[in-house]
């Protein structure tokens, strides 16, 4: 009896090895699979293996999901196109290959650096959220492997001398410093501002960025303390907050925690004037917390009504690439049945700037791609893009700027909808003071 | 420190502190009748976050009402985690309960997040609010520290007045003799297993009504309720929920009184240090 | 001859890892190098777990905080002073092994689930607190210029020389292991572990033997988490102080076979290469923690001696030749 027992033992095992080996994913074609030529021409199609890692689960997964659907998105549009066509006739058939980093820093490093070489990718997308890209770029950095990040606007990481990474996100400090500006112009008479953060990489380095130039500003910071990832439950934390009496509140974290920061607030009441969180207000899901969704305010890296456009950049003298907002907004919302946030916008704006750089490159080579980002000076509908080439800072973003965002009631229709409401030349409607 | 926001945050803290409470009675209770320390806790109690979301989403029940389900779909539950996994080894030593018990919490997790994705789940409850100065009080929280009370009333009705409690309590005390007194004690830990993952599942669905959640969230609640047991000695229900209320009143105070980032750092210290210096804690062990 | 005989065993043992260590160098196969660092980090993280567990019979299952602790302590000497790795990691040893030494002296008087749940205390507490810890980065952690693996000459150059550090570290952990098993005081710390008052009776000093034990066992994880981190290039305090990671450890002890020397390396490698091949599976990845509990709930319940253990119970012959 005991012999069946172990035999079904060593049965289940072998079976669970067997399946794995035989499920495996159908591999991608190493990068660099020719076709016979296209008739008529010395045409040469080879497949461009993009990789990354997507947080399918853990914290990160409702922003991460939008931005892997950019990036398809992009892979998609620019097939339907034909490919990548470079100068010398070779077109470049992007394919994306990923994997679930479960929103781990560990897990990213181990996939990245099998992306590297087991699936022998070309290039490399970032996961999302500033913590899991810098892990990621540690990873292609050892391995000299080039990197567009979207997802991570954290600054520390993009001071550290890389030279195969280039930042599509505009960096954590300018966050929020927009909304503190913001304040400034709508009431005057704000002067204390409680600034509270998740203590994460991103959040911290918004804060070490907005905190400074508050005071810079005049405002007193009545309070500035970071709470726990993963905190539920504010409201000893709301308690304190009420007792230092901010007449704004700005800071956050991320989705989950910056949702239940704010329908907290408003369940305790608590009477500020100006609320402004990280990542959460440009997320239309934002507003299943009803009522609490009312007047706060996000710092977004780009928003459905953003003015970027072929005019605008005449007007700036930069050169315009690829479709426009709307184009872009009306294909993401057919295909994806939800309207783009800008997480989405992020990823496809990474694709875009992969694709420029390979024609302006015109090869795959690493080093001719890196020339071409660094010289890249132009607007996409995401907003101006253009990378430090200093050697501190080299690949961080220095040009993309941040639009904010309001939730505000319809006047007509009680609906919530959300309105740009700074900078000036940007914004859609006024931004309004919590009642 | 501010008066009001110490008033406001002790409440806050202590009703929290009941719901707390009521989820380490469960861990509590298992202890007290098997000697084993259920490592799958705290995905019971996310596991009750989910059953109200889907009684709720799905078939439009009244989320209180589905509270009541729970209740039985957790004492199903456990009592079929005690066949499966613990059964067994019921006389082994510790570590291969632990490790069983754990093995069902990575289970649970493995399966919930197949099914229910990380994403943060909510249901939404509102019930207004009553404020009296600086302290708001949510009807929602209120009616999750009722009900909280409500079945810790029941569970003590249970386990005194009724024949399968008293059998439990004889088990607990002395399982061969209560063996030789012709109780059926398989049957009995089965039971008092099922009763444990109960509490667990309805503590978790108490906090359903009250935060978002996703299938990790127990994991917190699971610390917290090691935290509290210690506190209020292993194996005694009553100890596990005043030990309850007094972490919640503690995390409330602390938030206040520190930056809030050290309050885990407070509590743990704390759960250490009693461990080392009253491990029996605050009530002992059930004689 | 004899000699070899009597440590056959041992020898067979090492010999086979250095062997399949050896590989990936000589094929030059990065992705595979990759994966048995590892295999050996996890090996090394069983093995001195093993020293306490095992032998001594005290389930620690925040033993990681330990890894956590010799990987912080480094990383602050290779980034504040430039310290090379390995220096920085014998260094970090030291304030770990002290700190194993001041803790364990009172949990150990814990028996049982309460010395567990200390043992949990104790990381969670450990990396709440480095979260909140500037100098250590705090919530944020440290990550590393990229000058630093210049030193090293480049980045690929200093993964390897983390690779064969880290092979170092396992093969170091086994032997003490071994070292340990066939000596008075391994003996001592089975007679704790079988029945600890009759062991006081016959002339053991359990609190002694329990605390040197428990100092040692924290050693090689340190050593294990320096190199660990140094190859990241980040440490954050989740990853540092993973609860996880540390019952994962448990559970390779556990399959490997409790109380054996070849037991955690077979444990480890059986583990992350069933984890390794279901994570990269679309079908499977999803399911991975539900597979590896049912695979713990099955070694728990039918094969409680593990892998090494139920053989040594089957084949009695071949007790002497596998341990």
């Amino acid at each position: 009896m005991k012999h069946i027992r172990w035999a079904g033992l060593v049965l289940a095992l072998t079976g669970i090895v067997a399946s794995a080996c035989g499920g495996t994913t159908t591999p991608a074609p190493a990068g660099g699979g020719t076709t016979a030529p296209a008739a008529g021409g010395p045409t040469v199609t080879k497949d461009l293996i993009i990789g990354f890692s997507a947080s399918q689960t853990g914290a990160q997964n409702v922003a991460s999901k939008k931005q892997t659907e950019g990036i398809q998105l992009w892979v998609d549009d620019v097939n339907k196109a034909g490919g990548i066509k470079l100068k010398d006739g070779t077109v470049l058939k992007p394919q994306i290959k990923f994997y679930d980093d479960e929103s781990k820093t560990d897990r990213v490093q181990q996939l990245y650096t099998k992306l590297i070489n087991d699936d022998k990718v070309d290039f490399l997308l970032s996961p999302y959220s500033s913590g899991l890209v810098k892990a990621a770029a540690v990873v292609s950095e050892q391995n000299g492997k080039v990197m567009i990040t979207a997802g991570g606007a954290d600054d520390a990481t993009m001071e550290q001398g890389f030279k195969y990474i280039y930042q599509v996100y505009t960096p954590a400090s300018k966050y929020l410093t927009g909304a503190i500006d913001l304040i400034g112009k709508l009431d005057p008479s704000i002067k204390k501002i409680a600034i509270v953060n998740e203590k994460d990489s991103f959040s911290t380095s918004v804060v070490q960025a907005a905190q400074p130039y508050a005071t810079g500003k005049g405002f007193q910071v009545v309070l500035s303390e970071g709470y726990d990832t993963g905190t539920k439950d504010f409201a000893p934390f709301i308690n304190k907050i009420i007792a230092a009496a901010p007449d704004a509140i700005v800071g956050g974290g991320h989705f989950d925690d910056g949702t239940t920061f704010a329908k907290q607030l408003y369940e305790k009441k608590v009477n500020a004037r100006v609320i402004a969180l990280l990542v959460a207000p440009p997320e239309p899901t934002f507003a299943d917390i009803g009522d609490a969704a009312q007047y706060i305010i996000g710092p977004s890296q780009w928003e459905t009504q953003v003015k970027y456009s072929a005019e605008a950049a005449k007007s700036a003298n930069l050169p315009y690439y690829g479709l426009t907002a709307k184009d872009f907004t009306d294909r993401y919302t057919t295909k994806y049945s939800a309207p783009p946030s800008y997480h989405s916008a992020g990823g496809y704006a990474a694709g875009q700037v992969l694709q420029k750089a390979l024609e302006d490159a015109g090869s795959t080579d690493p080093e001719k791609v890196r020339a071409a980002l660094d010289k890249m000076d132009l607007m996409l509908f995401y907003g101006h893009v253009k990378f430090s080439t200093d050697a501190k800072t080299h690949g961080k973003q220095i040009a993309h700027d941040m639009v904010y965002v309001q939730w505000q009631k319809d006047s007509y229709t009680n609906r919530l909808a959300t309105q740009i409401v700074w900078p000036p030349e940007a914004k859609s409607a006024d931004a309004q003071l919590r009642k | 420190m501010s008066l009001d926001a110490l008033v406001a945050s002790s409440i806050d803290g202590l009703m929290l502190g009941f719901l707390y409470g009521l989820a380490a009675m469960g861990l509590t209770l298992i202890f007290g009748v098997m000697r084993v320390i259920n490592l799958s806790h705290g995905p019971v109690i996310a596991l009750g976050m989910f059953v109200i979301l889907e009684l709720t989403t799905r078939f439009g029940i009244n989320p209180y009402l589905a509270l009541v389900l729970a209740l039985a779909i957790g004492l199903a539950f456990g009592v079929v985690i005690y066949f499966v996994a613990v059964q067994r080894v019921i006389n082994a030593p510790e570590l291969t309960t632990l490790l069983a018990t754990f093995s069902v919490n990575l289970m649970i997790i493995g399966l919930g997040t197949v099914i229910w994705t990380t994403s943060p789940r909510a249901v939404n409850v509102s019930l207004g609010s009553v404020s009296a100065g600086a302290v708001t009080i949510l009807g929602t929280h209120a009616v999750a520290v009722a009900i909280a009370i409500a079945v810790t009333i029941g569970l003590y009705v249970f386990l005194y007045r009724t024949r399968p409690g008293k059998s439990i309590r004889a088990v607990a005390n002395n399982r061969a003799a209560a063996e030789l007194m012709g109780i059926d004690s398989n049957a009995v830990l089965a039971l008092s297993f099922g009763l444990g993952t109960m509490l667990a599942m309805a503590s978790g669905g108490l906090l359903a009504t009250l935060f978002s959640f996703t299938i990790l969230s127990g994991g917190t609640y699971e610390t917290k309720s090691f935290v509290i047991v210690v506190l209020g000695g292993l194996g005694n229900p009553t100890g596990a929920l005043l030990g309850g209320v007094l972490l919640g009143l503690l995390e409330g105070v602390a938030t206040i009184a520190m930056p809030v980032g050290w309050v885990p750092v407070f509590e743990y210290v704390i759960f250490v240090l009693i461990l080392l210096l009253r491990p029996r804690g605050l009530l002992g062990p059930r004689a | 001859m004899s000699r070899f005989r009597e440590h056959g065993f041992l020898l067979s043992l090492l010999g086979v890892i250095v062997a399949a260590a050896a590989t990936p160098l000589l094929l030059g196969n990065p992705s595979l190098r990759e994966e048995l660092f590892l295999v050996l980090m996890l090996a090394t993280l069983a093995s001195s777990l093993n020293i306490i567990m095992g032998y001594t019979g005290y389930v620690s299952f925040g033993h990681i905080v330990f890894f956590g602790l010799g990987g912080y302590f480094a990383f602050y000497l290779m980034q504040t002073y430039q310290w090379n790795f390995v220096a920085a990691a014998l260094a970090a040893a030291l304030p770990s092994c002290v700190i194993a030494l001041l803790i364990g002296m009172p949990i150990l008087r814990l028996r049982g689930a309460y010395f567990a749940l200390a043992t949990i205390g104790i990381n969670e507490a450990t990396r709440s607190f480095v979260n909140n810890f500037d100098p250590f980065g705090g919530a944020v952690g440290m990550f590393f210029n990229f000058s630093v693996y210049d030193a090293y000459g480049g980045a690929r150059n200093a993964a390897q020389l983390a690779y064969v550090g880290m092979l170092a570290v396992a093969l170091a952990a086994i032997v003490t292991s071994y070292a340990i098993k066939r000596s008075k005081f391994g003996l001592a710390l089975l007679a704790i572990r079988e029945d600890q008052d009759v062991a006081m009776v016959v002339g053991v000093r359990p609190a002694r033997a329990k605390v040197t034990a428990y100092v040692i066992s924290a050693f090689f994880p340190s050593l294990a988490g320096a190199i660990f981190f140094f190859k990241n290039g980040i440490i954050e305090p989740g990853p540092a102080f993973d609860l996880l990671r540390s019952i994962e450890a448990l559970v390779m002890v556990m399959l490997g076979g409790i109380g054996t020397l070849a037991g955690p390396v077979i444990g480890a490698a059986l583990y992350e290469e069933l984890r390794g091949l279901l994570i990269t599976n679309e079908t499977l990845s999803s399911l991975h923690l539900f597979v590896a509990g049912v695979v713990l709930l099955v070694v728990v319940l039918f094969v409680t001696a593990g892998i090494i253990g139920t053989v040594r119970q089957r084949f009695p012959p071949l007790r002497r030749y596998v341990q």
